[in-house]
């Protein structure tokens, strides 16, 4: 098992997508190294600065040089609120404060079984570097990308490169299929047959209930990553806990636990 | 001179320093032992137990707020027989000195959880939880009256024979009066101050922030509050105190020392940074260094309240 640690790494690089979505780009090698897909990091722009807590990120990519060596880890990141606006406002050169990497990772599948990986907007972070272990493993993967419009969109390029099939949609139109990233995965599990298919999710949490039970429903195993609010981000502060059905229902702590839990595990009633 | 002394006694109980980390944001203590090395704290205080396992709040059960955050865990827990199976030989592995902290909702159900301790192998104290504001029964509810705060640490005094540390809850009218009736029960230290009852509202929605409408808040927020409770509380009893209440660096440290603490937690600090530990440690020996201590009991209740020299500012 990998041991956490934290750095004051050094920001190499931040893309700015649009006013909501950044890429910020973080030279934390010795995270990066040890970072499995799905797992993440607990973030701040500077010690003893507000807001006080640091906030979960999903590690996006793992950086590399020209010769494929690990320089570092990047983090998908829409403003919601004061982290998520330092880390669109970080210029190169600043420093941030990362912990990591933290959690249970997902569950990779291998061949004869399908991936299909379904994303709602900056749900898309644990996803790029599960289709690199997914592409090594020589699993056919599909992505189901959705949200509400082309300016959820980001960085589609990335997975064709490794040979994911991407099937887009906004619920307004302006790109792919107009309509919920649902809709598609529906009509595919429908016709799948008995295709053994593993299924991944991550994205806001009406999305994932409903993967969960569209995944339910066609007999099909899916994994989702939870959001759930943090505090530390270690099993210290018991804030971050997930209501899990078997062996009765009972409280896991998410940092520990998850982010990833089988669907078929989580109370979806009591998720907010 | 040689290095200053850290070490501290805390009723018989000796700390290499006065640095405890804070029951309720460490976990069983287990979880940090990847990043913090346990066996350098003073003394690691475990997330609160009582006799049988225990659910807690629904989530959301903590908001950040101005300088600090609330909380309404509601006593998750494993309850104690499951710590002492399970934890308590990894934390004597790690030779941490391991300060239980014990719940109850009877008089009773705290005396059977201290006997239970007092049978384990690696428990080094009872810090006595008289004070979560966050669940109905026991608790807050204890901690709030002079009689109540008398019966529950008598009760655990009947039951161990382990240095007992009731810890104190600061939503009462008069802290010191209750710290009194807990050295009066043969509590051997006292704790001070676990979370001020608070509320946070989303005001889009309306609905509270916590799923417990109220939590409890912490964080440097509280921490000027925390100094003076503790410097009343110095006035007020002969037993030693551990300070708690939103430090977050070593001046914060020394602040409660001086109003009077023998030791401190830290809790909500350690959420930011983990690795805080050695920082604190070093802040406190560079002050004792500088200032000519040997030790670092010399700083304990030495706040100067003689009169100022106003001459040079009369002006």
């Amino acid at each position: 098992m990998a041991s956490p640690v934290d750095v004051d790494a050094r920001i190499a690089a931040n893309h700015r997508l649009s006013d909501a979505y950044n890429i910020l780009e973080i030279e934390a090698p010795a995270i990066a190294r040890q970072t499995r897909p799905g797992q993440f990091v607990m973030v701040k722009r500077a010690l003893g600065r507000e807001p006080l807590l640091r906030r979960p990120f999903s590690v996006f990519e793992i950086l590399r040089n020209a010769r494929g060596a690990v320089t570092g880890l990047s983090l998908l990141s829409k403003q919601v609120g004061a982290v998520t606006r330092d880390i669109f406002l970080a210029e190169p050169g600043e420093r941030i404060r990362c912990l990591g990497p933290l959690g249970t990772p997902f569950s990779v599948v291998g061949p004869p079984a399908h991936a299909w990986m379904v994303a709602g907007g900056v749900g898309l972070a644990p996803f790029a570097t599960l289709a690199e272990a997914l592409h090594a493993s020589g699993v056919d993967t599909t992505l189901f990308y959705g949200g509400r419009s082309s300016e959820d969109l980001y960085r589609v390029p990335l997975f064709e490169r490794l040979g994911v099939r991407v099937v887009l949609t906004t619920e307004d139109g302006t790109r792919g299929e107009a309509g919920r990233v649902t809709a598609p995965l529906q009509r595919e599990l429908a016709t799948a047959g008995d295709r053994p298919v593993m299924v991944y999710a991550c994205g806001p949490t009406p999305m994932m209930r409903a993967v969960a039970g569209l995944a339910a429903g066609a007999d099909r195993p899916v994994q989702v990553s939870l959001e759930p609010v943090m505090g530390c981000g270690l099993g210290g502060c018991y804030s971050c806990v997930v209501r899990i059905l078997d062996g009765g229902a009972r409280f896991v702590r998410a940092c520990l636990e998850g982010p990833v839990f089988e669907g078929n595990r989580v109370s979806w009633a009591d998720l907010t | 001179m040689g290095r200053p002394d850290l070490s501290v006694d805390i009723a018989g109980l000796r700390l290499a320093n006065p640095l405890i980390a804070a029951s309720g944001c460490f976990g069983y203590g287990v979880e940090y032992a990847d990043l913090v090395d346990l066996a350098a704290l003073g003394a690691v205080a475990v997330k609160g137990l009582f006799l049988e396992a225990r659910e807690g709040h629904a989530p959301p059960r903590i908001v950040e707020t101005p300088s600090g955050m609330l909380n309404a865990i509601g006593l998750q827990g494993i309850g104690v027989r499951t710590f002492v199976a399970e934890k308590l030989p990894e934390l004597k592995a790690r030779r941490a000195v391991v300060i239980v902290n014990i719940c109850g909702s009877t008089v009773e159900e705290y005396a059977e959880v201290a006997r239970i301790l007092s049978d384990a192998d690696g428990v080094a104290a009872i810090e006595i939880n008289i004070s979560c504001p966050n669940i109905d029964e026991g608790g807050h509810t204890f901690g709030c009256s002079l009689t109540g705060v008398h019966d529950v640490v008598r009760a655990v005094r009947a039951a161990t024979t382990l240095p007992i540390f009731p810890k104190l809850t600061p939503n009462v009218t008069d802290v010191a009066a209750i710290a009194v009736a807990a050295e009066e029960a043969g509590a051997d230290a006292v704790s001070l101050v676990n979370t001020f009852l608070a509320m946070a509202i989303d005001v889009e929605t309306r609905r509270p922030r916590l799923s417990n409408v109220v939590g409890g808040l912490s964080g440097p927020a509280i921490r000027p509050i925390a100094v003076r409770m503790v410097y009343e509380c110095r006035a007020a009893v002969r037993i030693p105190i551990i300070g708690m209440g939103g430090i977050a660096s070593a001046r914060d440290v020394l602040e409660f020392l001086i109003a009077g603490a023998d030791a401190v937690q830290v809790g909500t600090a350690n959420f930011e940074d983990p690795g805080i530990w050695p920082k604190l440690l070093a802040g406190v020996t560079d002050y004792l260094e500088r200032h000519g201590h040997a030790a670092v009991g010399e700083v304990v209740g030495t706040v100067d309240l003689s009169a100022r020299e106003t001459a040079w500012i009369s002006s």
